[in-house]
């Protein structure tokens, strides 16, 4: 397929296109929650994205609450945001920086307001922006223009047989024609860190992201680590699925970026690309939710999420495709995978046809298509917290 | 059905392979297909293995290395003879 065409997407004041136009109610600390579920509530085509952090935090773990709020507001998939905080210093800060998009913003702060005044003014302006949401039309986009990213999950024997070199074709496909990609998981990276680090552009971005593995290795896994990880990484899930080793699982996982691309950049968690089109690799957790949140925070709009024993997740403003080559999976819980791959197993697809029928389901999600993560009401919202607050 | 492999193999330096059909059992005549250069071969399983979990395509002893992707997934910590399973049982990380 050498000319991936175009969809209908959301052009946004910035010139990003965005393929879904929610209006979100965006709590800047956990206490906020309630009144943002509130106003979700009372005005109908608006979502709160309630979180569980926000107070007392410092240092880069603040830096990085901030990264992630404003990146979510400013995601091309918000075409309007409401922010409430318990004071106004934090609020304001957040509705700031997603205001810089050029997308309608307001802040709103509860201390002396209390919840009820505060829910009641919150409620009138969202109510305002669902009218002028809700008039906005698609149109058409070049595929070029999307910024899609990937994260596998509950992986087994089967995602690096079939669905994460289905999402690595795409990459081969899409990144040539412009795209912004993204993948991350730094920890399941351990195994496979000789390979990741050659399929950098350059040899600069390589030492870079060697250092930031070794970092990871060194700060985070051998100062926390109690036992061997083997009941974390990998996973009872992986386990069950017939995955023995970190090795064995990060070999698996780097199919997802295919056979040619190079990734020209490192993100620090939730950091927008900076480098113009082409993949980037984000220092993420490799927890589904956590990720997907980050990869949303940067400013990806559709996330390509290969399973093998079929993990569920969503996201609440981006959509996920699940992607799996495992027929027990899709024998048994067929609800959640928008695109069966088991065809590969059977030698009945290749690697090249699975990938295409992928690129034509990105295209279909960014078209309007639910996923299966959206009809089912999957909507983790996970905040990465790095370590405790003052 | 007869040329839907019951075992699939990543590279031909590889010393195990993945099952990749449901209800594997004992003494199956497998057809196994090497994924990267599409050559075949058969061999017959040992025990009843799980669908996605791999199997020894030949004798490995204790301290081997298991090769998958051609490449180095962990050692050995117990035996397994051609056509057994291999999991966490008998293969373990050289990480952590």
């Amino acid at each position: 397929m050498a000319n991936n065409g175009t969809f209908l997407g959301y052009r946004r004041e910035n010139g990003r296109v965005g393929v879904r136009n929610h209006v979100a109610i965006l709590p800047v600390d956990d206490i906020s929650n309630a009144s943002c579920e509130a106003v979700a509530n009372n005005i109908k085509g608006t979502m709160a994205l309630p979180h569980a952090y926000g107070r007392l935090q410092f240092g880069a773990d603040l830096d990085l609450h901030f990264r992630t709020m404003i990146g979510t507001g400013a995601n091309p998939n918000v075409a309007a945001c409401i922010v409430i905080g318990i004071e106004p210093g934090w609020t304001q800060k957040i509705a700031d920086g997603i205001a810089e998009t050029g997308k309608p913003v307001a802040a709103f702060s509860i201390e002396q307001n209390g919840d009820l005044k505060t829910i009641m003014d919150a409620s009138r302006r969202a109510k305002d922006f669902v009218h002028w949401a809700s008039e906005l039309q698609r149109e058409e986009c070049k595929m070029s223009e999307l910024w899609v990213s990937t994260k596998c999950g509950e992986s087994d024997t089967t995602t690096g047989l079939g669905s994460c070199p289905t999402v690595g074709n795409m990459y081969d496909k899409l990144v040539p024609e412009g795209i912004y990609g993204c993948f991350g998981e730094t920890s399941e990276i351990t195994g496979a860190e000789h390979i990741c680090k050659a399929r950098a552009a350059d040899e600069d971005t390589a030492e870079r992201w060697y250092a930031m593995w070794k970092a990871y290795q060194d700060d985070v896994i051998f100062a926390h680590q109690t036992d061997d990880l083997s009941d974390s990484q990998p996973t009872k899930g992986n386990i069950e699925g017939g995955l023995t080793t970190i090795e064995e699982k990060a070999l698996g996982n780097l199919e997802k970026i295919g056979r040619d691309c190079r990734y020209i950049d490192i993100l620090d968690p939730a950091e927008a690309p900076k480098k113009g089109p082409g993949l980037y690799f984000m220092d993420t957790s490799s927890a589904a939710a956590e990720c997907v949140t980050l990869m949303a925070a940067a400013g990806y709009v559709v996330h390509t999420f290969p399973t093998g024993q079929g993990n569920v997740i969503g996201n609440p403003i981006v959509p996920v495709v699940k992607i799996s080559a495992n027929p027990r999976t899709l024998r048994t819980m067929s609800e959640h995978i928008d695109v069966d791959v088991t065809g590969i197993l059977t030698r009945e697809m290749t690697i090249d046809q699975a990938g295409d029928a992928l690129i034509d389901m990105v295209r279909r999600t960014a078209n309007g298509r639910a996923t299966a993560a959206e009809a089912l009401g999957h909507r983790e919202f996970v905040m990465t917290k790095l370590y405790r607050s003052a | 059905m007869s040329n839907i492999p019951q075992l699939l193999v990543h590279s031909p330096k590889d010393n195990v392979g993945v099952v990749v059909v449901e209800g594997l059992k004992a003494g199956t005549d497998m057809l196994c297909v090497v994924t990267e250069d599409n050559s075949s071969f058969t061999m017959t399983s040992k025990t009843d293995v799980p669908i996605g979990h791999k199997i020894a395509l030949t004798d490995l002893k204790s301290g081997d290395t298991a090769i998958k992707y051609g490449e180095d997934i962990g050692k050995m910590v117990g035996e397994a003879e051609k056509g057994g399973h291999v999991h966490t049982h008998n293969l373990k990380t050289k990480r952590w």
